[in-house]
């Protein structure tokens, strides 16, 4: 039990697939503008990493190595289209924000990397875990990045009004910065300090 | 290993995963379209009712749609309304289908190249617009238009005040241009530059125009003139060259005309 536990937390904080493995970062910048559009991303994200391992780790006694990674890529491209169209069923609206962003989970590296890393060598159910918990970790960050986000950049949180905006009568002038992409890149960057600072142990050789 | 490695296992490996992932995603596909296919058409709606200013949060989009917007079939070349007895399978307004009548050999025609400014090589001699009427009195004009970005064809509509000069809005519902740079033809503050400029002016001459850049305030031209999108030249000439096709003869003028005289 202790093993599944700590293939699903781990990536949390300890071993997290953003902040210590600096994989996945273009969607990370792209969608987190608003809370619920990078919910519905993680959301997204959870599930094709959970079944995209899940599967893999199924057949990989019958992978020949030759073509090892087509057959990984097919099985995530056919995640990534069910839970897409899952989206544009139930969640219209964001599914419009998030434009080709869903489709590009394909290209995610932390998905292909975990079936590559983990699931071709792990029993079915544990593989789950792992990619479960690679896709929270990468949820994490997309939470902190998006909150601040959201907060500075247009004073709302999930669309929300938190903070009283200038344009309608109230004290907050927002941070257009925080709604361009490049901020999303400083917020990663603190994040890592924070972790880093929590855990001297991540710390790089120089 | 070998074995793992012979041809036949990879065939048979390739094959079988295929098989499992298309009738994976082939039955999601199937099961989810009737769903998608009525967020479609509510989304379509939305735009509609958004173009011509009566959209705002937690609007009942069906029902404001069903009181106050009237859909019209028009003939473009003519401009006259086609009566509900010339209706069929293509000719009609609940399941108008833009694509199928386009390509349909009698109901659309080809555009001549020199003539083709939006980039649409095709389009329907038929279109369904939408009438806004207060009080019996028409007050809006909504117009589809569509044509040719950079990566995609983008449709949306535009809407007309019923002095029949000045654009009441505009909005897309269907484009897959970059997100950031041509995607922020979707940007509410970018759309709000189009309300209350003129597209026509007093002879009835076209004058809209989306400049590449900025538009100088103090130019006796900004009346009629429109931000380009930063960093999207080309996606803001498509916009600027459609627009401009659908309102005149080719597009929209017919129409347009006979709406003015019956004023």
């Amino acid at each position: 039990m202790n093993e599944y536990k700590k293939v699903l937390l781990d990536p949390l904080f300890n071993n997290n697939p953003i902040a210590l493995q600096v994989l996945g970062i273009c969607s990370a910048l792209a969608v987190t503008t608003k809370l619920d559009t990078s919910a519905v991303m993680i959301l997204a994200v959870i599930f094709v990493a959970a079944f995209s391992n899940l599967s893999v780790s199924l057949v990989r006694n019958h992978l020949p190595s030759s073509v090892r990674i087509l057959v990984e890529m097919t099985i995530i491209a056919s995640m990534v289209i069910v839970a897409d169209e899952f989206i544009q069923a139930f969640a219209y609206d964001i599914s419009k924000q998030l434009s080709v962003f869903v489709s590009l989970i394909i290209t995610n590296c932390i998905i292909l990397g975990r079936t590559e890393a983990f699931a071709l060598k792990n029993p079915p159910l544990i593989s789950m875990m792992d990619g479960i918990g690679n896709a929270l970790g990468y949820g994490v960050v997309l939470l902190f990045v998006g909150f601040c986000r959201e907060l500075f950049g247009s004073g709302k949180l999930f669309g929300m009004p938190v903070l009283a905006l200038n344009t309608e009568g109230g004290w907050y002038v927002p941070n257009g910065m925080m709604l361009l992409s490049p901020s999303a890149f400083i917020l990663i960057g603190l994040f890592i300090w924070a972790v880093r600072t929590w855990k001297p142990e991540q710390v790089e050789e120089d | 290993m070998a074995q793992q490695d012979s041809v036949k296992k990879i065939v048979l490996v390739a094959l079988g995963v295929c098989l499992v992932c298309s009738l994976l995603v082939s039955s999601v596909a199937v099961g989810l379209a009737a769903r998608q296919d009525e967020n479609r058409r509510l989304d379509k709606i939305k735009n509609i009712l958004r173009a011509a200013d009566l959209y705002s949060d937690g609007v009942d989009v069906g029902k404001t749609y069903a009181e106050k917007v009237e859909p019209v079939l028009i003939e473009l070349s003519s401009g006259e309304t086609v009566g509900e007895d010339q209706f069929n399978e293509f000719l009609n307004i609940e399941n108008f289908n833009m694509d199928e009548v386009t390509n349909h050999p009698e109901y659309g025609e080809a555009i001549p190249r020199d003539e083709d400014i939006g980039g649409i090589s095709r389009k329907p001699k038929y279109m369904v617009v939408y009438l806004v009427k207060e009080n019996d009195q028409l007050s809006k004009v909504i117009l589809p238009v569509h044509g040719k970005g950079l990566w995609s064809t983008l449709y949306g509509f535009l809407s007309l005040n019923n002095d029949l000069k000045t654009v009441s809005g505009i909005t897309f519902y269907q484009h897959a241009e970059t997100p950031g740079l041509g995607g922020e033809v979707d940007n509410p503050r970018w759309q709000a530059i189009w309300k209350g400029k003129n597209a026509f002016d007093e002879s009835g001459g076209l004058i809209i125009q989306v400049l590449k850049g900025q538009v100088d305030p103090s130019s006796p031209n900004a009346g009629h003139q429109i931000d380009g999108l930063a960093g999207a030249t080309i996606t803001t000439r498509g916009v600027d060259n459609f627009v401009k096709y659908w309102l005149t003869e080719n597009g929209y003028g017919p129409f347009l005309n006979k709406l003015r005289e019956g004023n």
